[in-house]
């Protein structure tokens, strides 16, 4: 069974892509941190990241994990939200032919996992190119 | 002024044609687009359900209310196939958009008509004094099961409207439901596809109890047909609007904006809404619209709106439907269609 207690612990990064900004040097930590990598500060403000962004880097998963077997092929990619921060995350809803370095996306809000047939749901971003 | 301050709509990508639904089952295509008027239908991403797209729909109804969504004080979501049997949908909305923890949320449930039922009471809300915005939203994947005549129909999507006293888009200014008990469709608890009772889902059903919301509405607020720019009617398929519209004495012309099912397909909870939305997206000041939803078993929620000096500074702040409908479609083969409404067995 899915932790559930991991799942709603993460809830705010992986719905509302809540991050940590060091009000020192401005670092943006994404997961949150408790001491920023950069400038030592504890000092953060929660700040909501930017929902576009543009395709870094990407790969295509043919023979994935169990739970993502019914969606292979899929996209796997490194988005640069507007912001800077990088995320990995699915890019969804395209032939992936279509799929190319430097292409703009948004982030979107979709299903992620499932535990099995009678377990949670899994919800987080994925992106989609715009 | 009591009404809309914002409004927002979310269609996924994913498309199937009544032709290829057609081939599968050896019907001819033809007499199905002919018949039903329907062309193809919206059809769920595997990622996709009830709750993403609502949070979707929600998000484009933020961005045209521009507001704190923090204020909102009631979040409700209509819908016949909330993912989970227990576990409200709009929990997981409020978290995703911001809203709350101190918002009153519920999952309403009345066959295709859940999502202005969603509306209705959060208009009702606000009207009462007890908040100062909520928001209703109606969306479903619908399902239809496979070689039924629903399965040309049952699509995919949802609209979301955030009422409130301040800025209104478009006002409220009548409302009224029609409601009996009449056995035209339903799916009992633990059944994956629902039944329908053929020819009995017409004049009992969808045709009585929009004529009765739709009659007492224009009698409510002494207007005829003819003063309203525009009406939208719950679209279980191309037909039955045009034809409960000819029969309150409305105009295809007044119809078109809002009919958008042979394109879209059925997305139950969110038909009508869809369509207001479709209408508001193209509606000027001053534009009056006439809603009546239909949800089987069975009733119907009427509404008289005005579009105000504010809906234009809006419309294009959101993805607009004709676009959502038009732009990046995808479709599909049987078989992935299949295999996307999880049609197929398969092991665990």
């Amino acid at each position: 069974m899915k932790n559930v207690a991991r799942y709603h612990r993460e809830i705010p990064q992986r719905y509302r892509l809540e991050a940590g900004k060091c009000t020192n040097c401005g670092y943006i930590a994404f997961p949150p941190r408790l001491i920023c990598p950069k400038c030592k500060s504890k000092k953060f403000e929660t700040i909501r990241l930017s929902d576009e962004g543009k395709i870094l880097t990407y790969t295509i998963i043919r023979v994935s994990a169990e739970q993502f077997s019914k969606q292979t092929p899929f996209a796997v990619g490194i988005i640069e939200l507007n912001d800077g921060v990088r995320l990995t995350t699915q890019i969804v809803d395209t032939d992936l032919n279509n799929i190319e370095i430097g292409k703009k996306v948004k982030i979107v809000f979709r299903k992620v996992q499932e535990d099995g047939k009678a377990g949670i749901l899994c919800y987080g971003y994925k992106a989609v190119l715009v | 002024m009591i009404g809309i301050v914002g409004y927002g709509a979310y269609l996924p990508r994913y498309r199937i044609k009544a032709e290829t639904i057609a081939q599968q089952w050896g019907s001819d295509p033809e007499s199905i687009k002919r018949g039903l008027l329907l062309n193809e239908k919206t059809v769920p991403g595997q990622d996709e359900d009830t709750i993403t797209i609502s949070v979707e729909a929600a998000k484009n109804a933020l961005k045209r209310a521009r507001i704190n969504p923090q204020e909102i004080g009631a979040v409700y979501i209509g819908s016949e196939s909330h993912p989970y049997a227990v576990k409200p949908s709009g929990a997981t909305l409020v978290d995703a958009l911001g809203i709350g923890p101190h918002v009153h949320v519920a999952s309403y449930e009345f066959a295709c008509k859940a999502g202005s039922e969603a509306m209705y009471v959060a208009y009702s809300h606000v009207k009462a004094g007890e908040m100062k915005y909520a928001l209703g939203i109606g969306a479903d994947t619908s399902q239809g099961a496979p070689g039924d005549a629903l399965e040309y129909s049952a699509s995919a999507g949802g609209a979301a409207f955030i009422m409130g006293k301040e800025n209104v888009i478009a006002e409220i200014l009548f409302t009224h439901s029609f409601t009996t008990d009449t056995p035209d469709f339903w799916r009992r608890e633990g059944e994956f596809y629902p039944r329908h009772a053929g020819r009995f889902t017409g004049e009992p059903a969808y045709f009585k109890h929009i004529l009765g919301a739709g009659r007492a509405l224009l009698e409510k607020s002494k207007l005829s047909p003819k003063d309203f720019k525009y009406a939208v009617f719950h679209m279980p398929n191309g037909k039955f609007p045009q034809e409960v519209g000819k029969k309150l004495g409305f105009t295809k012309e007044q119809l078109e904006t809002g009919w958008i099912v042979p394109w879209m397909g059925n997305t139950y909870s969110g038909s009508s809404p869809t369509g207001l939305a479709a209408i508001l997206d193209e509606a000027k000041p001053g534009d009056l619209i006439f809603m009546v939803s239909f949800g089987s078993g069975a009733g119907s929620d009427g509404f008289i709106l005005k579009a105000t000096d504010e809906l234009p500074k809006v419309q294009n702040l959101a993805p607009k439907v004709r676009d959502l409908l038009n732009n990046n479609k995808i479709y599909l083969n049987y078989g992935e269609y299949a295999k996307f409404r999880k049609k197929i067995k398969v092991n665990e």
